[in-house]
């Protein structure tokens, strides 16, 4: 044997540990992975840019003496009715189905105690939800499960699903599992098939015919209703400004780090953009058009913090919508369960098998003992702290760039620590006048 | 009979006005004139009362009805009746793409032929066509019953779930996890039914359809069944 050094063992970057072990899952199984949640690829994102706060030229406000408000006004172009809430931070669709009663119950009363909405999803509109949410938004979806003129002249506005950020371009998919007698009642279907939900619409194709569908809309519940569109983060700028073309009061503007029920992971993690990215070019269209304010839009997609809030808004959305950070507000991922996460073979913080409905945190779930784990009244109070604090955070950066309003934080306020989120955000590279793709800079 | 000039008073007066009839009235006939291919004609109404337009509507005419009868004295664009709940619309002419799409119940009528996409996603809506029907009709329908006395195009009843398909004539491809399936007593009770109530038993006999229905090879996700999608 010689003394010579050997060279140690090397592994890939490319045909590293994770890849191999999906190779080998996709050999064994002959399935894709399906999972729920949003992107966990490491992407550019709100942490990648900063607030430069008040300094000589700019003085800030007093963080406990001057006002800050918050409020935001959605819906204001062409409804009667739009809608006034105290935060700009809204709760995003998600089903009845995907989660159980009580968990839609939950984001209910913790969005209806904060002053902000929650949104339906794929599976029509609950009891529990409409009951204990203040403010409720109807998703109009492709699979049109559970679908009337009731329930929709009962919301508080109406939201048409062209898209959503985890799978710009998917349908949807609901397991056998979680069809339980009320989800299949619902959606008419039969008991325990996996149900698949359409990609696109079924009555409209493209723009023009999405513009009479919302004539339709409107007609049927009096021209109330803000009317939001919803879409996936993939060509923000065109599909903004079709949007408003169409007739959109709203628009939600969904990145790739948004979350889903369930999905093939190949999609979340390769279709899509993330959040970062979407935004300037969906306000640059609102610009364009002169409809930037007039036309809300509303940004989704891995909000986590008052910080989060505060740099969509200072980019120039309206409000932002939460959904997965809502779920782990309400106790989702909680390491409290750990033993429980590892029974299902994974961890805290890393389950995403939502579609399997065995979520011991009881949320994602359509099984009766797991459900009665969850209380949705101190989910509801959870869920409200929680929006509490991403507000009073979000009001502290804004005071410190001066704003008295969060709608007057602009991308002025900000720098970014990387070329990359530079470039998507447009704003400038830390230190530096330079936003590539905007200028020479230096 | 109250009659309504939709070019001269407008849509949304129109609609308003079909609203405002609550539960029962004794205002139970209208005629709708100069519809001149409008959009959402007579949309979500909810109440027991017989409208006739008197011409050609444009997309969505009778979307979401309830309890109204609704008689197109001409053809109708898409997605007619679209997500009907209850009621009857009947047409006397031709229908466009998307007739009767997502219909939770109520009968939808065409006199004459239907395009593409025919009960699309249908959640137990009944369809009685008296034409033909085009290519993707009964696309991932959910329940209720279609009938149609002429041709069905292609890909009927792709990835339908537990809707009833009864054709007469011919079936140029069947779609996805659709088959013919054998006619029982009870179905032709249910064709018997649907051919009176939808103005068409004088003209074709339940005996002379074929049923078809999904396979429900597809119910569950299987790799082996990939090819199917």
């Amino acid at each position: 044997m010689s003394d010579f050094p050997t060279t140690p063992p090397k592994m890939s970057w490319t045909f590293n540990n994770d890849i191999n072990a999906e190779i080998r899952r996709a050999a064994a199984t002959g399935i894709y992975d399906i999972r729920g949640g949003g992107s966990k690829r490491k992407l550019p994102h709100f942490d990648d840019l900063l607030f430069l706060g008040a300094s000589i030229s700019r003085y800030p406000l007093e963080g406990y003496r001057e006002k800050c408000a918050t409020d935001v006004w959605l819906g204001t172009r062409f409804a009667k009715n739009p809608i006034h809430l105290d935060i700009p931070v809204t709760i995003a669709g998600m089903s009845f189905g995907a989660l159980s009663g009580p968990a839609k119950e939950a984001l209910g009363r913790g969005a209806s105690a904060a002053g902000t909405s929650t949104t339906t999803g794929d599976g029509g509109m609950t009891e529990e939800e409409r009951g204990h949410s203040k403010t409720l938004v109807y998703q109009y979806l492709p699979s049109r499960y559970g679908m009337n003129p009731d329930d929709l002249r009962r919301a508080d506005a109406i939201e048409v699903v062209v898209g959503q950020g985890a799978k710009p371009g998917g349908g949807g998919m609901l397991l056998g599992q979680k069809i339980s007698d009320r989800v299949a009642m619902m959606r008419n279907l039969p008991k325990g098939i996996d149900q698949r939900s359409a990609c696109r619409h079924p009555d409209w194709t493209g723009p023009d015919d999405l513009e009479i569908k919302i004539l339709e809309l409107r007609e049927i519940t009096n021209w109330e209703k803000p009317i939001y569109i919803k879409v996936g983060g993939a060509r923000p700028y065109y599909d903004t400004a079709l949007a408003v073309k169409a007739g959109a009061d709203v628009v939600v503007l969904d990145g790739m780090q948004g979350g889903t029920a369930a999905t093939q992971d190949v999609f979340i993690e390769n279709v899509g953009m993330p959040i970062l990215a979407c935004i300037p070019q969906a306000v640059k269209a609102l610009q364009d058009l002169g409809m930037h304010r007039k036309v809300q839009l509303i940004v989704s997609g891995g909000i986590r913090s008052g910080a989060d809030v505060a740099k969509a808004m200072a980019l120039g959305a309206d409000a932002v919508a939460i959904g997965t950070a809502a779920l782990i507000a309400l106790g989702d991922n909680d390491p409290a369960l750990e033993a429980e996460y590892n029974k299902l073979g994974t961890t805290a913080g890393a389950y995403d098998d939502w579609h399997e409905g065995k979520d011991p945190a009881g949320i994602t779930t359509q099984d009766p003992e797991l459900f009665k784990r969850f209380d949705p009244i101190l989910g509801g109070r959870r869920l409200k702290n929680y929006l509490k604090v991403m507000t009073l955070e979000a009001q502290t950066i804004a005071r410190a760039c001066g704003k008295n309003h969060l709608h007057n934080l602009e991308p002025e306020d900000l720098c970014a620590l990387t070329i990359e989120a530079a470039a998507m955000a447009g704003v400038p590279l830390a230190g530096t006048n330079w936003i590539p793709g905007r200028n020479g800079g230096f | 009979m109250q009659t309504f000039d939709l070019t001269a008073q407008g849509l949304r007066a129109l609609n308003s006005t079909l609203h405002g009839l609550k539960g029962q009235t004794n205002m139970t006939a209208w005629e709708i004139i100069n519809p001149k291919g409008a959009h959402a004609i007579a949309v979500g109404l909810d109440a027991p009362v017989d409208v006739t337009v008197r011409g050609s509507t444009g997309y969505y005419c009778a979307g979401m009805n309830k309890q109204a009868t609704v008689r197109v004295k001409g053809s109708a664009g898409p997605g007619v009746a679209e997500n009907m709940m209850s009621g009857t619309v009947i047409i006397d002419g031709d229908a466009s793409q998307y007739a009767g799409a997502t219909g939770r119940g109520g009968l939808l009528v065409i006199k004459g032929n239907a395009s593409s996409r025919c009960g699309i996603s249908m959640k137990g809506i009944d369809i009685v066509v008296h034409g033909n029907i085009g290519h993707m009709s009964a696309f991932m329908a959910q329940s209720g019953n279609m009938v149609v006395l002429g041709d069905a195009g292609e890909a009927l009843g792709d990835s339908l779930y537990e809707a009833r398909l009864f054709v007469r004539g011919s079936v140029k491809s069947l779609g996805a996890d659709c088959v013919e399936k054998e006619m029982r007593p009870e179905h032709l009770a249910i064709l018997a039914d649907l051919l009176k109530r939808g103005e068409a038993d004088h003209l074709a006999k339940p005996e002379e359809f074929k049923r078809y229905g999904s396979a429900r090879k597809l119910y569950t996700f299987n790799i082996d069944n990939a090819s199917s999608y």
